[in-house]
């Protein structure tokens, strides 16, 4: 669970983003976080992921209050960030290596994941052998590794074409049902915070003080991109983001 | 395999320029044969190197030298008692320092590198180099000397210098629990500038004594010395033994300090512990050689750009090569000249520069 409690934040010299924001997340909720470039949606998943000190307020998460980086809480960037000089299982099994896990538990765990990942015979590739999705996936793999409670996910698809896109979209949901993770995604595609968020945040401009928030409780049903709602629900997103940009 | 159009996907710009031959990243055994070899190499390049000079002793002669001091061989002596005073006193000393020198330069220049991520990064980055000047000058100028440990005050003083600066270096560039890395650079240009034109200033000061102070800038192993040994061995061993046992995390700090952290490095720590290893290290190796330029520069690039990035090789194979390079560089200036004696710092860039121009054309591989 994630409690945002009265938070203030800004850069050096810069003006505020937030301002007393308040914000809870439930354990096992999937929430999708979208508004105008620039908003701060970002920053928030880096304040969540230990990565940003609050300037005032608090953030508690799982009851304790967030002063650092923290094992529980996984973070996926767009960037992939792989080391190029190692392959695809070298990369899984960073964040394990740091963990001191042992050489042969740590290699199982990383070819388990690449393989729930469908890269099971890509485990001795470079990432410049590797497709960008099949970067993105090892990245992911690397991340969910490390056995997180909740899962942040800052703009992971954007650089990824619509079907590797789609695809990936469809596994984030399998993986979440399966762990029973709580998920935090930033995006600046509509159709993605419909497509895998239960509960969006329209962010405004800052400094944000409160956002608009829409239930979206169909969400991540692999057939849900067809139906009405899954558009309707795009429209009124559309919408409540164009108010806020402007 | 052709990676070019893939490459442009990837956020590090190694990966981006990378025109990736994948197959030649050095992994497991092949690593641990890699590095017996250099071993080997640097070995025997000590050995040879203490052959040479204005008495040629042959290689046998030296071996059967070195055995004859382990206890339980007994060896009778069958070369003149002038070789031995040669090879201990003077010759071995001096190529056993050339060789700790490199390896110090080479790994803190590694290190540098890597947690600046930056190839321009070398030991004397954030002001080694320039307190060291300061302080030995400084000492070069008093009247008097204050030997300790063996050790003369310009070397103390050299020390002094070069940790004094870089303290306050870090903590100029230090923001509220936090040390950015462009930050500590730019300290570290502003800093070093400030105290090489005190250095200069003294210099001009100095008068009659100008030559020698300049020579020990350029660096040098003309006062080879088995106490010289004794002082930076610790240095050497402890910040080797550092930098490798951190060699992983460095690896991950490559991705970038987001990342790192979010990975469970303490990025902070980390850059601490590593910036203290490696200045102790350079400011240690400084003290003893004066200012040998390029050896930490290039070194760690070519061992880099020959078997790949990973810290857990690049590091002690940077320290095998860097102390090949030195002992082999010394070897050639104290020979070119004989009986007079060329700055290694001079050679180290007239060979160096060249090498690296040609590995880079060579291999055309970004690994930064």
């Amino acid at each position: 669970m994630i409690e945002v409690h009265d938070l203030s934040f800004a850069y050096p010299n810069h003006p505020l983003v937030f301002q007393s924001f308040g914000w809870r997340v439930e354990r096992g909720e999937h929430w999708a976080i979208i508004g105008p470039s620039g908003c701060g949606k970002t920053t928030l998943l880096y304040l969540l992921a230990g990565l940003r000190r609050p300037v005032a307020g608090r953030i508690v998460v799982d009851g304790q209050p967030l002063e650092k980086p923290r094992p529980t809480i996984g973070l996926i960037l767009q960037d992939y960030g792989l080391l190029p000089w190692a392959t695809a299982l070298g990369n899984v099994e960073l964040g394990l290596e740091l963990r001191q896990m042992g050489g042969k538990v740590r290699r199982a765990v990383a070819r388990r994941w690449l393989e729930d990942l469908g890269l099971a015979s890509h485990g001795g590739h470079y990432p410049a052998q590797l497709s960008g999705g099949q970067r993105q996936r090892v990245a992911i793999a690397r991340t969910l590794a490390l056995d997180p409670h909740v899962l942040l996910m800052d703009e992971p698809f954007s650089s990824l074409d619509a079907l590797t896109r789609e695809s990936l979209q469809n596994l984030v949901v399998a993986l979440s049902h399966d762990a029973d993770l709580t998920t935090v995604l930033v995006t600046h595609n509509i159709e993605e915070a419909v497509f895998l968020g239960k509960r969006i945040l329209v962010m405004g401009q800052p400094p944000i003080d409160k956002a608009y928030l829409l239930e979206n409780p169909l969400a991540r049903s692999l057939d849900y991109r067809g139906k009405e709602a899954f558009h309707r629900n795009c429209e009124e997103v559309r919408r409540r983001v164009g108010e806020s940009g402007t | 395999m052709k990676t070019a159009e893939l490459g442009s996907l990837s956020l590090s710009p190694a990966a981006q320029e990378s025109n990736l031959d994948a197959a030649s990243y050095l992994k497991g055994r092949r690593r641990w044969k890699v590095l017996a070899i250099a071993t080997g190499v640097a070995v025997v390049s000590l050995l040879v190197a203490a052959t040479i000079g204005s008495v040629g002793i042959p290689l046998p002669a030296i071996v059967r030298m070195l055995l004859a001091r382990l206890p339980f061989l007994s060896i009778v002596p069958d070369w003149p008692t002038a070789y031995e005073a040669i090879v201990f006193q003077i010759r071995l000393p001096r190529v056993i320092l050339a060789a700790m020198v490199g390896g110090s330069l080479a790994v803190s220049g590694a290190t540098y590198q890597g947690i600046f991520r930056n190839p321009l990064a070398d030991p004397y980055l954030i002001g080694v180099a320039s307190g060291a000047a300061f302080g030995a000058t400084l000492a070069f100028l008093l009247p008097f000397d204050v030997p300790f440990l063996g050790l003369g005050i310009v070397q103390i003083a050299a020390f002094v210098g070069a940790l004094a600066v870089v303290v306050a270096v870090y903590s100029l560039a230090r923001v509220g629990g936090s040390t950015p890395m462009t930050t500590l650079l730019l300290a570290g240009v502003a800093i070093g500038s400030l105290f090489w034109a005190a250095s200069a200033f003294l210099m001009i000061a100095a008068g009659d004594k100008l030559r020698v102070v300049y020579i020990w800038l350029l660096g040098g192993f003309s006062q080879g010395y088995w106490s010289g040994i004794l002082a930076i061995l610790p240095y050497l061993v402890v910040g080797l033994a550092v930098t490798i046992f951190y060699a992983r995390p460095m690896n991950v700090m490559q991705l970038d300090e987001d990342q790192a952290r979010q990975l469970g490095v303490d990025v902070e720590r980390l850059k601490l512990i590593l910036v203290a290893a490696a200045s102790l290290m350079t400011a240690a190796a400084v003290s003893v050689s004066g200012i040998i330029g390029f050896v930490g520069l290039v070194v760690p690039h070519a061992v880099r750009l020959v078997w790949g990035p990973d810290h857990r090789f690049l590091l002690p194979m940077s320290a095998l090569v860097g102390s090949a390079f030195l002992v082999w560089a010394d070897t050639v200036s104290r020979v070119i000249l004989a009986p007079g004696e060329l700055p290694v710092g001079i050679l180290t860039a007239f060979c160096g520069a060249p090498f690296f121009l040609y590995l880079l054309r060579q291999k055309k591989r970004a690994v930064f």
